[in-house]
């Protein structure tokens, strides 16, 4: 494939010494901003970490670099750019463990693969077991865990203490009885996630087109032809729609429904602190969570509305939930002011698990349903779903997660294991 | 902060007193409906970007389901109604269309009339 995207550069120690040398004038732009070409192979809509990934698969497993990918704000600027950054694989159900154990061990060398640093600490993860009921079901995730080769251990209350020395493990109302621990989980820069595989693609000649909403799905005789975007008519042999959020109305443009529902997501972060919390810790009973960025916020998030909503704006009282529950774990957060508060629309399934499916549509395909949890699940992601885009079918990870999975009742039911937004 | 008046008790009712309940107006599929339907009846939703149809319950309230017109992308609500109607009654339809001059109802006059509650 000719590129006209200007290659940017590989980042080193070396092109750091060497800019530093000449005012740091010599950086390129990480990606090219091209003008849509009238066609390509493969059309990506939405440039989130899971479309930037898709195309990313693509041209490294497939060699299929003939792709775009439409975005029609600015890539990262959706989900992937609000998002709270933890990364677990500790699913109970062997589809999702495979799935987003693929997602986590990809991370693991993500930053030497794109040669782009993404930041990703493994610093590990704790979710809080606070009634009995969690902690016979964290017992049983751990044991499936072991059994899907995911390493996750069950913790008593002494060692979350040791681990979090922050942390209150008496209640009063729900007091810590343990934890589902996985030393392997953590957080990573999500913007980087965006960057790096949107400059990965860029240097591969991909086209990446900001600024460009797709507004309608051309079909014919049940097959994908173009798409109508802002910025004209786009055709295309093959089409993914990868939207987050807007999955419904995307899906609607192509004639076909999904099991879909569009609630927002909030997160908020606290004025910086000196360094008092190096895991990342999941209280699901009181709906909330806590990590410590490394500009020393603490990453706060909770529970979704409850209704759809498109306003990336949730209800205050959710916030207010969110934090009264972790001032009673955390109690040396109490006096912190809280800087940021921003929300995410977040595309809900109703077994909590995602779709990577064919569509009723022949040549389109949709990669959604991550609603609270898929960050963590960014590269697996875009590595089943470049193959299932490039084979037309299914390979082994993406197998379980069709849309015909409501049809028959083969969920796989994440509610309990994921009961809270991460 | 959310406010929807209850159609029953009057009472206008903020978002923590109440309790969400997803799209109205689903069909239930008898027995002779096909896989597709009972599919689509199950899980398949509209989740549209603006005029949505939807129940909620006054949880905190007289505990009653009543269903409300809102705009999923501006947070307004045109209107809230009893249950019972088993399609959007015309003083919401005009409110919406007060609103939204372009939007268009997906269900028929015919219908509306057929299937309207013997108060
Ligand atoms: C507050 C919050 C906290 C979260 N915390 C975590 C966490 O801690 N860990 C975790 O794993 N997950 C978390 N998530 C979930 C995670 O952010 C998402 O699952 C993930 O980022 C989804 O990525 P995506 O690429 O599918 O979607 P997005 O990043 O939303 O990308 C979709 C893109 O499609 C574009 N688009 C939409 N319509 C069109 C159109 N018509 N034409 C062109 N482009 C279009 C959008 O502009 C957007 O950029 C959180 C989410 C939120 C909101
Ligand atoms: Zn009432």
């Amino acid at each position: 494939m000719p590129s006209d995207a200007p290659r940017s550069g590989r980042y080193s120690v070396f092109a750091i010494a060497r800019e530093a040398l000449r005012q740091h004038s010599g950086w390129k732009r990480a990606w090219a901003s091209p003008e849509p070409r009238g066609r390509y192979k493969v059309i990506v809509i939405g440039a989130g970490g899971h479309g930037l990934a898709t195309a990313y698969y693509l041209g490294r497993n497939f060699g299929i670099t003939d792709v775009a990918v439409l975005e029609k704000g600015w890539l990262g600027g959706g989900n992937t750019g609000r998002n709270t950054t933890i990364i677990r694989s500790n699913y109970l159900q062997d589809p999702s463990a495979a799935l987003y154990e693929k997602a986590r061990s990809l991370y693991e060398t993500l930053s030497q693969e794109l040669n782009y640093n993404i930041m990703f600490s493994p610093r590990g993860l704790i979710m809080l077991a606070q009634t009995e009921h969690e902690v016979r079901g964290y017992r049983r995730t751990v044991h499936a865990n072991n059994l899907q080769g995911v390493a996750t251990e069950w913790i008593e209350p002494a060692r979350v203490k040791e681990l979090v020395p922050i942390i209150n493990l008496d209640g009063p109302r729900y007091p810590v009885l343990g934890g589902l621990y996985q030393a392997r989980g953590g957080t990573a820069r999500h913007d980087a996630v965006a960057w790096g595989y949107a400059r990965a693609c860029s240097d591969m000649g991909m086209h990446i087109i900001q600024n460009c909403e797709v507004i309608g799905i051309e079909t014919e005789c049940g097959q994908v032809r173009a798409v109508n975007t802002s910025k004209g008519r786009i055709g295309c042999e093959k089409l993914a729609i990868v939207v987050a959020g807007h999955s419904s109305q995307l899906a609607e443009m192509a004639g076909f429904r999904l099991p879909i529902e569009s609630v927002a997501l909030q997160a908020l972060v606290s004025e910086p602190i000196k360094p008092c919390m190096d895991v990342v810790v999941m209280a699901n009973t009181v709906h909330g969570y806590m990590s410590q960025s490394d500009k020393g916020e603490m990453v706060i998030g909770g529970g979704t509305d409850g209704f759809n909503n498109f306003t990336q704006r949730g209800s205050w009282h959710h916030v207010e939930e969110t934090v009264r529950a972790l001032i009673e774990t955390f109690p040396m957060i109490s006096r912190l002011k809280m800087l940021r508060q921003w929300g995410g629309i977040v595309d809900m399934t109703g077994d909590r698990s995602p779709i990577l499916s064919a569509t009723p549509v022949g040549g389109i395909f949709v990669n959604c349903g991550w609603g609270t949890g898929g960050f963590k699940a960014i590269p697996g992601s875009g590595w089943a779903m470049a193959e299932l885009i490039a084979k037309g079918t299914p390979g082994p990870l993406a197998a379980e997660f069709g849309l015909n999975r409501f049809r028959e009742g083969r969920f796989i039911d994440e509610s309990v294991a994921a009961g809270v937004a991460h | 902060m959310l406010i929807l008046t209850c159609p029953y008790c009057g009472v206008q009712a903020e978002e923590t007193e109440l309790h969400p309940g997803g799209e109205a107006h689903l069909k239930r599929v008898g027995p002779d409906g096909s896989d597709e339907d009972f599919e689509a009846y199950l899980f398949a939703r509209k989740n549209p970007k603006g005029v949505h149809f939807e129940r909620w319950r006054h949880a905190y309230g007289c505990g009653k389901w009543f269903l409300a017109a809102r705009c999923t992308a501006s947070l307004q609500v045109f209107g809230t109604y009893k249950a019972q109607n088993p399609y959007p009654p015309a003083e919401i339809v005009d409110a919406i269309r007060a609103h939204r001059p372009d939007w268009q109802p997906d269900w028929t006059v015919q219908h509306a009339q057929a299937e309207s509650p013997a108060e």
